[in-house]
């Protein structure tokens, strides 16, 4: 399985023509306490660069944008039940959406590992 | 806004203790330490926060003829309280008005003795000292105190964690205010604060702040930034000025009437005589269009502000406007607090507020969201 980053600090795990898509450690670190999370509807049809959900700590509101084109497949509901867990596991079991992508070559725009670690450095 | 940031006397204990600092009112000050907004307002709510407020300004009024009632008596030319009932050693919270019944800002004034001490919100301070140059040159000489500290202590083991400083502050009531010696200088101390909590606000020369933190710190209290002082005070359903009241609002309008005491409404023995006094009396006795009101969202997103409110989900006509809101973690949901038509200010009322697009109701709720442990 791949990993790939964004720099609205996504990450997005690709297994096959699936990206289950995150938010990274280091923007749970920077939102805080997260107390509400809403996802997109399974089924949208969601373009790159959409806004599509939504993360908010005590602190503030922030968008969560698609960071690949495609349709949504799956929404994490526990995360929405208990929107701290992002804060416990952001890059594990703390995922928010799954998206089958509609054109694999978007991938190609996105950061790897360590191109993502420099951009957080 | 590309003027430098000013720093309080405290910088150094904030970057020690990992602060995130933000630019406010002027100021860098924390949002932040390490442990995060949640667990600075819990601390606060459950044992003692330590809230650096020295942004804030503290202002003298000597009154030149040597006599505080002529002190007290030129300050209600601008507020609507009744400054001269104020009993030496008291404090009371009160408001500059405009001609129209706005909110120029809100404060508290204390009687000191012999002579008034304001403590005004930092984003207002400049513009305060100009009113009152203006207006009671005449009667008082101004100074603000520019090389003090303010820090705040907050929380039920507030009164402990000072105590261990200053005995004597354990004796003090609500609102009651005096000078105790603390780290062998002279602090001025308020036992009264900004976040539903007892506790007390703690004026120091600006050379002593940063050892009282650390002695405070070391007695048991965190450090607490701003996130969580405004989660606190919206909690406990204290007005922020800039949000819940302005120039726009009026005490009335804001709920803040319990502020103005019979002797300067209608009727009373020193009747009006403040900025916008005809409007605000008119508006105690008939009542207003708009009341601010606390507000709960009926679904888990907060609504934060400036969401504007609509009665329904389809009507395009806003009713009024969201002033403050968030998360509670206290009372473990939503909250928030704005202005409703007057026939919606009462529990349970429904109104729509607008957020991403998407139309969210809420119900009006009684304030304080979060129930105070005031020791009177």
């Amino acid at each position: 399985m791949t990993k790939k980053f964004t720099e609205d600090h996504e990450w997005l795990a690709i297994d096959g023509d699936v990206a289950t898509v995150g938010i990274t450690s280091h923007a749970q670190e920077q939102l805080g306490d997260i107390v509400f999370v809403e996802l997109p509807e399974t089924g949208r049809t969601v373009a790159k660069g959409e806004s599509i959900a939504v993360v908010e700590s005590v602190k503030a509101a922030s968008d969560v944008y698609a960071p690949v084109s495609g349709e949504v497949v799956e929404g994490n509901q526990t995360i929405v039940d208990t929107p701290e867990s992002v804060n416990a596991d952001p890059e594990g079991g703390s995922w928010f959406f799954k998206i089958k992508l509609s054109d694999p070559s978007e991938l190609d725009g996105l950061m790897d590992d360590r191109a993502y670690k420099a951009l957080i450095a | 806004m590309n003027a430098p940031l000013r720093e309080t006397p405290l910088a150094g204990f904030h970057a020690a203790h990992g602060a995130r600092m933000v630019p406010f009112a002027g100021y860098s000050m924390p949002v932040h330490y390490k442990d995060g907004i949640m667990k600075e307002h819990q601390a606060t709510r459950e044992s003692a926060g330590l809230f650096d407020v020295s942004h804030m300004g503290q202002i003298v009024l000597r009154p030149k003829s040597g006599q505080i009632a002529d002190a007290a008596r030129a300050l209600e030319d601008l507020v609507p309280a009744d400054i001269a009932a104020l009993k030496p050693g008291r404090q009371r919270y009160t408001q500059f008005t405009t001609d129209e019944g706005g909110i120029i800002d809100d404060f508290m004034a204390v009687n000191a003795g012999d002579h008034l001490f304001l403590v005004v919100n930092a984003a207002c301070k400049e513009e305060d000292e100009a009113h009152l140059r203006q207006h009671l040159s005449d009667q008082c000489d101004i100074e603000v105190l520019r090389d003090r500290a303010l820090i705040a202590i907050q929380g039920p083991q507030a009164e402990k964690a000072l105590a261990s400083l200053a005995p004597g502050v354990k004796d003090m009531r609500f609102m009651d205010w005096g000078v105790f010696q603390i780290l062998g200088a002279d602090a001025f101390v308020s036992r009264s604060g900004y976040t539903g909590e007892d506790g007390y606000e703690v004026s120091v020369p600006a050379s002593i702040a940063e050892d009282l933190a650390n002695a405070l710190v070391e007695a048991g209290a965190a450090p607490v930034g701003l996130g969580a002082r405004d989660s606190l005070r919206l909690e406990a359903g204290l007005c922020l000025y800039g949000n819940d009241i302005d120039k726009t609002t009026t005490p009335v309008e804001a709920g803040l009437a319990w502020s103005i005491q019979k002797t300067r409404r209608q009727g009373g023995e020193r009747e009006g005589g403040f900025p916008g006094a005809p409007i605000i009396l008119d508006q105690i006795e008939s009542g207003t269009k708009r009341l601010r009101a606390g507000l709960k969202p009926d679904g888990r997103a907060p609504v934060r502000a400036g969401a504007p409110l609509y009665a329904d989900e389809t009507s395009s006509t806003v009713i009024g406007t969201v002033t403050s809101g968030g998360f509670g973690p206290s009372v473990g949901c939503p909250v928030a607090m704005g202005y409703v038509p007057s026939d919606k200010a009462r529990e349970g009322a429904g109104v729509f507020a607008e957020v991403r697009g998407k139309r969210l109701p809420m119900s009006v709720a009684p304030l304080p969201f979060f129930v105070k442990s005031y020791k009177r």
